[in-house]
């Protein structure tokens, strides 16, 4: 345990990944207090979502050390199905278990798991889907639902867990615009009751409302990161300034 | 004329050509239930198994798709007894057809498992399954759905394979057809029309429960298995 970490929830340390030749992160460090959310802004392919990955190493990281609670993440001798079970993760795709009903998607964790007994795991599933706003569809499969329904259903799978903190990787991108607010309405009451998160995305709007802090990555490396109001109006680096300016011109500021 | 008296002399040995068939549907249930668990398990290994477990697996299911469903029949049963074992020919028969069939149930699987987008495995493991339980609640159960056409196609390949058997001296309906043209050589091809009808019925009925089942286990919404999940 290090100096100045006891008080994180997650501490992410010179975390390097690379892919072939091309290094994808060349070491990024940073903390995450409970109750915060944090969002990972910069342009395509800048290890935003390897980043995420490393997190709960869905992808090894070749480099760098993750603490969860005190707890070594990256630790050979850790039981890794432990920690992921600690940590949501919402993806682009959803990726929910199209052979199972809403319901089935978000209580096969709590039941496979945690070995959670069945009728507990469904009032679970009930409630979490209910708190995303999908009361009543709890037996639709995947296919029957919409693809902001389906994030949603993704978000109450992840919510079942209990976890500590709930990665998203771009959980809107994969979306028609006008299915995007649903699903941000939910992360935003999420962060509101206290979630700890960590959002990659590209909407500003949710960026600047619901953000402790903002992450701007380029090249693999952390260009700059501080507080939404000083890196919209004030931001120290020029790149910060350049990547904020095109891309509120693009996707505008939606939920701002 | 003549033919459909013949038909009906063929009609006293009805009842025993019943009997044998049923031989048949059981060295065909040993051989499927045979060859679908060695079928997942090799298909399994091919995917997940890592360089020298599938590697092994391959290997497998290229030694029993290369080996003509005779050869193997004859090495399995007559091979043991030059180690002074003697096998029955059921077992025998249940195993070389078995064994063969899962070299290419492995492959209908292997296919099927490969065509479950791999975010499906990603959400499993970011839950905290282990491989073997995301494999066991995620990945198998969708990759059942999908082998079922390719599934039905073996059934039919492997139910007409039984009749192979004869030659290792179990008696099953060819053979019993055959002892009735040895003994009055002019019943010969009215024999084998009713031999021939019991494999008509055993195909129709046999693709027509897996229909059944494919309907059964249809998921809601996709138009067919595997297709992606459109917004309905």
């Amino acid at each position: 345990m290090r100096e100045g970490t006891m008080d994180a929830l997650l501490l992410v340390e010179d975390i390097h990944k690379r892919y072939g030749k091309e290094e994808v992160l060349k070491g990024v460090s940073f903390q995450l207090q409970k109750g915060e959310t944090k969002v990972i802004i910069g342009p395509s392919g800048t290890g935003k979502s390897t980043l995420l990955r490393c997190i709960n190493r869905l992808t090894e990281p070749d480099r760098g050390r993750v603490w969860l609670e005190g707890v070594e993440v990256t630790s050979r001798k850790v039981d890794i199905n432990r920690i992921r079970a600690q940590i949501g993760f919402v993806f682009q795709d959803f990726n929910l278990f199209t052979h199972l009903a809403a319901l089935d998607n978000v209580r096969l964790g709590p039941m496979r798991v945690l070995g959670m007994r069945r009728d507990q795991a469904t009032k679970l599933a009930r409630e979490e889907l209910a708190r995303v706003g999908l009361a009543g569809k709890e037996d639709a499969f995947p296919a029957q639902l919409s693809g902001g329904q389906q994030q949603r259903v993704s978000i109450a799978r992840a919510l079942a867990m209990n976890p500590k903190l709930i990665l998203f990787d771009e959980p809107t991108s994969a979306l028609d615009p006008e299915l995007i607010g649903e699903v941000l309405e939910v992360m935003i009451q999420l962060a509101k009751d206290g979630m700890t998160m960590i959002v990659v995305t590209h909407e500003m709007g949710f960026a600047r409302s619901v953000a402790d802090e903002i992450i701007f990555m380029e090249k693999g490396v952390i260009v700059e990161q501080g507080p939404p109001a000083q890196l919209f109006s004030a931001p120290r680096h020029p790149r910060t300034a350049e990547f904020l300016s095109k891309i509120t011109e693009l996707y505008g500021e939606t939920e701002g | 004329m003549e033919f459909f008296l013949k038909l009906g002399q063929v009609g006293q040995h009805l009842p025993m050509l019943m009997r044998a068939s049923v031989v048949n549907l059981e060295l065909l249930g040993a051989l499927l239930v045979i060859g679908f668990l060695i079928g997942t398990l090799v298909a399994l290994l091919q995917v997940y198994g890592g360089r020298v477990l599938s590697t092994g697996a391959s290997v497998y299911e290229w030694v029993f798709r290369s080996i003509p469903a005779l050869v193997l029949l004859f090495l399995f049963y007559y091979g043991p007894s030059h180690f002074g074992l003697d096998i029955q020919s059921f077992l025998a028969a249940s195993l070389a057809l078995g064994f063969r069939s899962s070299a290419y149930q492995s492959q209908i699987f292997r296919g099927a498992i490969q065509a479950i987008p791999s975010g499906q495995m990603m959400a499993a493991r970011a839950l905290g399954m282990s491989k073997l339980s995301a494999i066991r609640h995620v990945i198998l159960p969708q990759a059942f759905r999908l082998a079922i056409p390719g599934w039905s196609n073996e059934y039919s390949s492997v139910v007409k394979d039984t009749t192979l058997a004869y030659a290792v001296t179990l008696n099953e309906i060819m053979r019993y057809a055959k002892t009735i043209m040895d003994r009055q050589y002019d019943l010969a091809m009215a024999t084998f029309i009713v031999v021939a009808l019991v494999f008509l019925v055993f195909t129709y009925s046999g693709n027509a429960l897996l229909g059944l089942v494919e309907r059964r286990f249809r998921i809601p919404g996709l138009q067919m298995p595997g297709a992606t999940g459109a917004v309905l």
